[in-house]
C-alpha cells in the first residue's frame, strides 16, 4: 500500500492503493470516476481511454505510480457542462447504442482532434482503431469526428 | 380516429396488471429498473422542469402539476433504444409535447409490467398496442377531468401537445392543472387511438434519452454500481469445458494476500436442481475471491492454484419455454478439429426429416445436373463490451440484486430455488446494459453474486474479467449446412434439399424461404452433443442459415444464368401465386418488397460494372431485410465500400435510432463474417481476450451504410436482429464477385483474399 498523489480533472487527489494498481482501477474504485470503463485490461479495446497530459492513453496499462505530476483527464472532466465539441457532435449524430465504449471513443477522438483538427479517413482509422465498439457505431463515430471542425 | 373498447375494469387492469406484452411470451415477467434516474429528452441542455407533485395516472406514467410527464419503459435497455422509443409510443397517444417527457426505466414488477424482456426483437412489437392504450386512456382521463372542471361535455374538449382546449368557451389549460383530479377518475370505457397519419412523435426521429448521460460518463451500467461498504468479487472457473473443481491448493496463502477478505468455493445449483431454460451454465462450481479493491482481487485470482478434474457425463432436466426436456452432457475435453470431422461425418449421413414437399428423391434421380455446396461457421462469443457483472446484497432472508440482464423474470425463480427463499424476497434492479446480444438472458452471474454476498455477509459487486467472460460459454453454436439443387435438361430448378446441423443444435428453419417456392423440397437436420454451452446470439440459428442459404441461391442463380435478384423474385412470385405446402412462414410480397427497394436504392444493374456487389435477403423475427454490399480488395484485404439496406419492419417508431441499430447489425455481420471465431483445444477456449479474438474495428467497418425502410402501416415488428443474418450472405457473394473465388467456411478471412 502506498499513498499516491494525482491530479485528476484539475483536482489534486490522494489515494492509498497498491503502487502497481492500474490507473483505471484507481479511477473506478478509489475516486468513483466510473465513466472510464473496463473492457479488456490488456490495452486491446480502448474502453479505458483517458488523457494524460492531453494525450489519449489506455488507463488499464498505466500503473498509478507512473503518473507523477502528469495531469489526468477523464470523461467526467472533459468539459464542465458536458458540452465539449466532441460530446456535442456525438449527441448531434446520436452515436451511442449501448454506450459502454463511448467514453473511450470520445477521449480518443478529442485527443486526435486536438492535434489534427481536420483528420483524413486514414488518420481517423489510425487513431480510433484501438477502440472497439461491439454495437458497431463506427460509421456514426467517423461522421461525428468529421463534423467537429467542419467549415460551414 | 380508431377506437378500441375499454371496459370499466380495464382501469384495474391498467393500474395493476401487465399492459401489452404481458401474456405475450409464456406469461413470464421481466424486469427493468434503473435507479429512477430521470433522463432528459428534448433539449440537450435542460430536461423538463421537475414538478412539485406527481400524480400516478396508470402504471406507465405519472403527470406532474407543471405538466411534466414521466413515462416508464417496461423493457430493459441494452442499446436497442427502448428507453426512447417506448415512451414515444405512449407520448403520441397521450398527446403530449416530447420536450415535457422524462423517460425512466420501470422497476422490475411483473404484476404491473408483464414480461419485462429484451430479446427476440420483440420489444416494440409486444408493447405497441399496450403503450398506445396506456397513453390513450390517460388522455381520456385528463379530458374527463377537464370536463368536470369546466362543466362542459367531454366530447367538446380537444387536446394538443399536453394542453386541453374547449373551443366553445375559449378556455385552455395544461395536463398538469388537472392531473390530481384525473388520477382519481375511473378508466374511460373507450380510448380512441390516433390515426397513423396524425402521428406527430412516432416516425419523427428523437435523440437517445440517455445520450447526454452516456457522453458525460454518468454511472448508468451495472459495473458502475456502488454501495457503501461494498466488496469486489471475482470468480475462477475451470479453464476447460468438461472440467470441474477438485481442490484449491493454496487457499490460506491467497486469503492472506493484502486486501483479500475471503476465498471459497460456491456451487450455483443444488444437486439435481431442475433448471430453467435460461439457466445454462457450464461451470456451476466456482472459486470466489473477495476483496476490497478490484486490482487486489485480480492479483489474488492470478496467484490462486486450483486443481481441476474431469467432469463425468450427466443428464440434466430443464423446464423451459418448450416444457420439460432433458439435456445429455457428454464427458471429455473437446477439440475444434474433432468437431469439424464429426460434423462432416454427420453431414454425409441421412438425417432427421423435418419437411418434405413433392418427390425430391425422384427429382434428384432424374436431374440433368445437381449443384451441391456445403457451408460452415464456428462458435462465436458474444463479447459484450461490458463484461458480465452483478451487485448483490443478501441480508437475512432478503436478496437485493442490481445489474445488467435481459430477463430478470427468468433468473428470479432460479435464485429463489437455490437460496430456499420465496421469490418475493428477491429484489432485482435492472441497470443499463453495455450490450447484450442474447448473452445477458443467461444471468447466472446474478445468482453467483448473491451466493457470494451471503457467504461474506456483505454487499458485493461481482465482476468477470474479460477472460472470464470470453471463456464462460453460452456461445453461438458451430453449424454446418449442405444445400443441393436439382436442375433438369431445360435448365429449370426442380428440387432443393437442405441438410443442416450443428454442435449441439441444428440451425434449420424448414419452413422459411425458399420452402414454398420449390415443388420438390426436402429439409433434414442433425445435431451432436457437447459440453460446450451455447445460447441465443443475435438472431439465433438465422445468423448462420441466412448466410448459407443466400450464398447458395447466389451460386444457383449463376448456374441457371439468372440475375441473383431476379432469381429470388421469381421464386417469391411462385411462393405467392402457387405456394407449395402450407406452413410457409413468410409473406412473399413483403419479402420481395425489400429486394425491390434495395435493388432500387443501390442502383443494382445500373452502371454498376466495376463494382463487386453481393446481394442477400432474409426474413426472421417477423421482419424482412435485404442488403447490397459493395466490396473491393486491397492487398488481400476486403474493404466494404458501401452497404445499401432495405428493411420492412412495419411502422418505424424512431427512424434515426432504427437506422443506427440496422447499421450496427450490419457492422456486426461484416465483422463476424470476416473474423468471428472461437475454437477449442482440449476443451479450452483458444481465445481469451481481444488480442486474439478478432473484433471488427473502425478501419474495417463499411465506409458507407445507407438504410431504407419500406413505408408501412403495419404494426411494428422486430428490428434488432433481422438486419444481421443476411449480411453474411451479402459478404460471401461480394467476395466472389471481387475475387472469382467462393468462400464456404466462416470466418471468411481465415486466409487472405485473392486480388
Ligand atoms: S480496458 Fe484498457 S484497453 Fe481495454
Ligand atoms: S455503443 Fe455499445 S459498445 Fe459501442
Amino acid at each position: 500500500m502506498a499513498t499516491i498523489n494525482l491530479t485528476v480533472n484539475g483536482k489534486s487527489r490522494s489515494v492509498d492503493v497498491d503502487a502497481d494498481t492500474p490507473l483505471l482501477w484507481v479511477l473506478r474504485d478509489q475516486l468513483q470516476l466510473v465513466g472510464t470503463k473496463y473492457g479488456c485490461g490488456i490495452g486491446s479495446c480502448g474502453a479505458c481511454t483517458v488523457h494524460v497530459d492531453g494525450l489519449a492513453m489506455r488507463s488499464c496499462q498505466l500503473r498509478v505510480e507512473q503518473i507523477g505530476e502528469q495531469k489526468v483527464t477523464t470523461i467526467e472532466g472533459l468539459s464542465e457542462h458536458g458540452d465539449h465539441p466532441v460530446q456535442r457532435a456525438w449527441l448531434a449524430h446520436d452515436v451511442p447504442q449501448c454506450g459502454y465504449c463511448q467514453a473511450g471513443q470520445i477521449m480518443s477522438a478529442s485527443s486526435l482532434l486536438e492535434n489534427t483538427p481536420h483528420p483524413s479517413d486514414v488518420e481517423i482509422d489510425a487513431a480510433m482503431n484501438g477502440n472497439i465498439c461491439r454495437c458497431g457505431t463506427y460509421t456514426r463515430i467517423k461522421a461525428a469526428i468529421k463534423s467537429v471542425n467542419a467549415v460551414g | 380516429m380508431s377506437t378500441s373498447a375499454n371496459s370499466q375494469n380495464r382501469r384495474n387492469f391498467l393500474k395493476t396488471t401487465a399492459l401489452g406484452g404481458g401474456g405475450l411470451l409464456l406469461g413470464f415477467n421481466w424486469l427493468t429498473g434503473c435507479t429512477g434516474k430521470a433522463s432528459q429528452p428534448g433539449s440537450v441542455d435542460l430536461g423538463p422542469e421537475l414538478p412539485e407533485s406527481w400524480h400516478d395516472i396508470n402504471a406507465y406514467l405519472k403527470i406532474g402539476n407543471n405538466g411534466t410527464v414521466t413515462i416508464y419503459t417496461p423493457n430493459p435497455e441494452f442499446g436497442q433504444g427502448v428507453m426512447t422509443a417506448m415512451p414515444m409510443i405512449l407520448a403520441e397517444e397521450l398527446d403530449v409535447d416530447w420536450k415535457d417527457v422524462i423517460s425512466e426505466q420501470a422497476p422490475f414488477n411483473a404484476e404491473k409490467f408483464g414480461f419485462q424482456f429484451t430479446g427476440g426483437s420483440r420489444g416494440i412489437m409486444s408493447r405497441w398496442a399496450g403503450l398506445r392504450q396506456a397513453g390513450a386512456t390517460a388522455r381520456q382521463m385528463l379530458i374527463a377531468a377537464a370536463a368536470q372542471e369546466w362543466e362542459v361535455p367531454a366530447e367538446e374538449i380537444t387536446t394538443k401537445a399536453g394542453r386541453l382546449y374547449h373551443a366553445g368557451s375559449d378556455r385552455a389549460m395544461g395536463y398538469g392543472d388537472v392531473a390530481t383530479v384525473a388520477a382519481e377518475l375511473p378508466m374511460p370505457e373507450e380510448a380512441p387511438l390516433k390515426d397513423l397519419k396524425d402521428f406527430s412523435i412516432i416516425g419523427k426521429s428523437k435523440k437517445n434519452v440517455q445520450g447526454r448521460e452516456i457522453v458525460t460518463g454518468k454511472p448508468l451500467f451495472g459495473i458502475d454500481y456502488h454501495k457503501e461498504g461494498m466488496l469486489t468479487a471475482m470468480i475462477v472457473h475451470p479453464p476447460s469445458f468438461g472440467q470441474r473443481l477438485e481442490r484449491i491448493r493454496n487457499l490460506d496463502e491467497v486469503k492472506a494476500m493484502p486486501g483479500i477478505k475471503d476465498v471459497f468455493a460456491i456451487k450455483t445449483y443444488k444437486d439435481g436442481q431442475e433448471k430453467g431454460g435460461f439457466d445454462t451454465n457450464a461451470f456451476p462450481e466456482l472459486v470466489a475471491v473477495v476483496g476490497d479493491a478490484t486490482w487486489r482481487v485480480m492479483k489474488a485470482k492470478k496467484a490462486l492454484l486450483v486443481d481441476w478434474q474431469e467432469q463425468e457425463a450427466f443428464e440434466e432436466s430443464i423446464n423451459g419455454f418448450r416444457g420439460k426436456t432433458s439435456r445429455k452432457v457428454p464427458a471429455g475435453l473437446e477439440n475444434s478439429a474433432e468437431h469439424s470431422k464429426r460434423m462432416e461425418e454427420m453431414a454425409a449421413q441421412p438425417a432427421r426429416e423435418v419437411r418434405k414437399d413433392g418427390n425430391p428423391e425422384l427429382a434428384f434421380r432424374t436431374a440433368d445436373r445437381v449443384l451441391e455446396r456445403s457451408y460452415s461457421a464456428p462458435f462465436l462469443a458474444h463479447n459484450c463490451m461490458e463484461p458480465m457483472n452483478a451487485f448483490a446484497h443478501v441480508e437475512g432472508d432478503q436478496v437485493w440484486i442490481a445489474g445488467p440482464l435481459q430477463a430478470p423474470g427468468l433468473i428470479e425463480p432460479t435464485i429463489a430455488a437455490r437460496m430456499d427463499l420465496p421469490v418475493e424476497n428477491i429484489d432485482i434492479e435492472m441497470t443499463r446494459m453495455g450490450g447484450g446480444f442474447g448473452r445477458r438472458a443467461y444471468s447466472h452471474y446474478m445468482l453467483e453474486a448473491a451466493l457470494i454476498s451471503k457467504e461474506v455477509a456483505a454487499p458485493v459487486k461481482l465482476i468477470y474479467s474479460r477472460e472470464d467472460d470470453m471463456t464462460n460459454g453460452i456461445y453461438r453454436p458451430t453449424y454446418q449446412a449442405t444445400y443441393r439443387a436439382a436442375i433438369d435438361a431445360n435448365g429449370e430448378l426442380t428440387a432443393l434439399h437442405v441438410k443442416a446441423g450443428g454442435i449441439p443444435e441444428s440451425p434449420l428453419f424448414a419452413n422459411r424461404f425458399p420452402a414454398g417456392s420449390i415443388d420438390n423440397y426436402l429439409a433434414e437436420e442433425w445435431s451432436i452433443d457437447s459440453n460446450i454451452t451455447i445460447g441465443a446470439f443475435r438472431a439465433p440459428r438465422s445468423n448462420f442459415m441466412a448466410g448459407a442459404e443466400q450464398a447458395f441461391l447466389d451460386e444457383l442463380a449463376e448456374e441457371l444464368g439468372k440475375d441473383p435478384i431476379d432469381f429470388r423474385l421469381e421464386l417469391l412470385q411462385k411462393a405467392k401465386d402457387k405456394p407449395v405446402g402450407e406452413r410457409n412462414d413468410y409473406d412473399p410480397e413483403r419479402y420481395a418488397g425489400v429486394l425491390k427497394l434495395v435493388r432500387d436504392k443501390s442502383g443494382w444493374g445500373q452502371g454498376d460494372e466495376g463494382i463487386s456487389r453481393g446481394v442477400s435477403a432474409y426474413f426472421c423475427h417477423n421482419s424482412y431485410a435485404a442488403h447490397v454490399l459493395d466490396l473491393t480488395v486491397e492487398n488481400g484485404k476486403p474493404v466494404v465500400q458501401k452497404v445499401t439496406c432495405a428493411i420492412d419492419c412495419g411502422v418505424v417508431v424512431n427512424p434515426d435510432a432504427a437506422a443506427n441499430m440496422a447499421e450496427g447489425g450490419i457492422v456486426d455481420g461484416v465483422g463476424n463474417a470476416f473474423f468471428g471465431e472461437m475454437t477449442f483445444t482440449d476443451g479450452k477456449p483458444d481465445k481469451q481476450n481481444f488480442d486474439s479474438y478478432r473484433m471488427i474495428r473502425m478501419s474495417e467497418a463499411p465506409k458507407v451504410i445507407d438504410v431504407h425502410f419500406v413505408a408501412s402501416e403495419v404494426d411494428p415488428t422486430g428490428l434488432g436482429e433481422p438486419p444481421f443474418p443476411p449480411v453474411f450472405g451479402a459478404v460471401a457473394n461480394a467476395i466472389y464477385r471481387a475475387t472469382g473465388e467462393r468462400r464456404y467456411k466462416q470466418p471468411f478471412m481465415g486466409k487472405p483474399l485473392k486480388g
